[in-house]
């Protein structure tokens, strides 16, 4: 486990809504485009991880991509499957099992929010048939109560929402591409207090692929490699506050976004104030808001100055989801964090375009947050 | 309400002024709701506190999908409804509905008292309601 890994390819299909694709097609089509952008066929693939949540198994791409008899190993892990897929990849090469490897996600959702079934968290049903299964009261219990112990204001929540939706209009790759003014943020129908309409993400369909390649190969190729200085994912510590929780700890407990950071930020040997340009979990305003402190890039209240001053912007000290995120990207799961490893890549590339950060950022942190609490951050090096 | 069965009998007790029912932990710890099954192992059912205070909550403006069972047919008779998460000093903060408050009553730490609510035609549910002189004391 010495050799150092490295991101040669990077495709994606565009998220949102393709009624003439399948999840898995989309996935394809990213694995395609992540191929051509390699100078790479096929049949170089060595091994390949991948999953969705809800459209499939990936293992099955073999039938449109070819029958090259490679190993692929399913990856099911909710909101973690993208993030999983990478580090298995990861850990493919730097074994020196393998020279390059495939880390694919997809996914396709039906319209409206995530409906989970108790059973399958291990919950009595009273807690669905009540009215509690809903992913998003969690993330406005969370904020609403950073909020008030923070001071937060609800303008900063929409002033996040307004930020996703600009980035998403230069991001060829976005769902939501127009950009919505702060007042018509702020005064949509609310869905759960403190967040309206245009704060949360939705659910939708895509599909990214990542090729990476040990040192030797990138060389052998002369490819154009971003380096994966570290890769850390964690579940849920005790006494933790996390989503689909009827009972909550009364003691303080960890986080798993807080033990991911610290352990990403030691593998890679650098620290927050390294870090130029940042895609943190967003499922909704708050979300991006309470990650800015747990990922350390600030201390819990200072986000409404961030906010206010546009440190957050394209061309602030600290961009953050440049490509929109969640919020203008939509959610497909199995995918979702693979789109903010895709969108450092292109950033530490200097391939983002209209929305590339002009200081041409050397390092990139992505972070992802799901149920039943987990958390995954890679961290990028050009 | 008499003709209202619990959507849940494990849920609360049945005293005349009914509990919450959590678990102690062979470490003591208390936690919410009460295991089942295999997880119950070693967890003493435990009468959880009727008093507490307000650690935070939301409200719920659209009509969950299944398995949600609340009144009405769809979305044109959905009435929004709050929900939070109270703390029970030293026991465990519980997620609850919040019955007889407006959103914009609510404040962090209020106190708030247990109760058992009518919640379809069928069931009864547990929620927590602020203490009647909340409004004065919650500052």
């Amino acid at each position: 486990m010495s050799d150092n890994v490295y991101i040669i390819g990077a495709g994606i299909h565009p998220f949102g809504r393709t009624e003439e694709r399948s999840g898995r097609e989309q996935g394809v089509f990213a694995v395609r485009q992540a191929l051509q952008d390699a100078g790479l066929d096929w049949p170089d693939i060595e091994c390949a991880y991948g999953g969705s949540a809800a459209a499939g198994s990936a293992d099955i791409m073999v039938n449109e991509l070819g029958l090259t008899s490679l190993p692929f190993t399913n990856v099911a892990n909710g909101c973690a499957t993208g993030g999983s897929a990478l580090v298995s990849a990861q850990q493919a090469i730097a074994s020196g099992m393998y020279d390059l490897a495939l880390a694919v996600g997809f996914d396709k959702h039906p319209r409206g929010a995530f409906n989970a079934k108790p059973s399958d968290y291990g919950l009595p049903e009273w807690y669905g048939q009540t009215g509690m299964m809903l992913t998003t009261q969690f993330f406005a219990l969370k904020i609403q109560r950073y909020m008030q112990l923070h001071g937060i204001s609800r303008e900063a929540l929409g002033r996040v929402a307004e930020k996703a939706f600009r980035n998403g209009a230069k991001t060829p790759h976005a769902w939501r591409r127009s950009e919505i003014d702060l007042d018509t943020i702020m005064n949509a129908p609310m869905i759960n207090d403190p967040l309206t309409k245009y704060m949360f993400c939705a659910p939708a369909e895509g599909g990214v692929a990542l090729i990476l390649a040990s040192e030797k190969k990138m060389k052998e190729l002369g490819a154009d490699g971003v380096k994966i200085a570290n890769i850390a994912v964690r579940t849920r510590p005790p006494d933790s506050f996390e989503v689909f929780q009827a009972g909550v700890s009364v003691k303080d407990g960890g986080k798993p976004t807080i033990l991911a950071s610290q352990a990403a930020f030691e593998g890679a040997g650098i620290g927050p104030e390294d870090i130029e340009v940042a895609q943190l979990q967003d499922t909704e305003s708050g979300a991006e808001i309470m990650h800015m402190a747990e990922n350390g890039f600030c201390k819990d209240g200072d986000q409404e100055q961030w906010l206010s001053e546009g440190w957050s912007e394209i061309g602030g000290k600290m961009p953050i989801n440049t490509d929109g995120g969640c919020i203008a990207c939509g959610e497909p799961i199995g995918a979702s964090g693979l789109r903010q490893v895709y969108e450092n890549v292109e950033q530490l590339r200097g391939r983002a375009g209209e929305r590339q950060v002009p200081t041409m950022p050397k390092t990139g942190y992505s972070h992802v947050y799901g149920a039943p609490g987990l958390s995954a951050v890679a961290i990028l090096q050009r | 309400m008499s003709d209202l069965t619990p959507i849940d009998t494990a849920l609360w007790s049945d005293d005349a002024q009914p509990h919450l029912m959590g678990g102690r932990l062979p470490s003591g710890e208390i936690v919410f709701p009460m295991p089942q099954g295999d997880a119950a192992r070693d967890v003493e059912p435990y009468k959880l506190s009727r008093h507490g205070k307000l650690w935070s909550w939301t409200s719920q403006d659209f009509r969950p999908k299944e398995p949600y069972e609340g009144p009405g047919e769809g979305p044109h008779d959905f009435q929004p409804f709050l929900i939070g998460y109270v703390e029970l000093p030293g026991e465990v903060i519980v997620e609850s509905r919040i019955v007889d408050a407006q959103l914009e009553d609510l404040r962090l730490g209020m106190p708030m008292t247990f109760c058992i609510v009518p919640f379809n035609d069928q069931h009864t549910t547990f929620a927590f309601r602020p203490d009647a002189d909340a409004g004065e004391t919650a500052a």
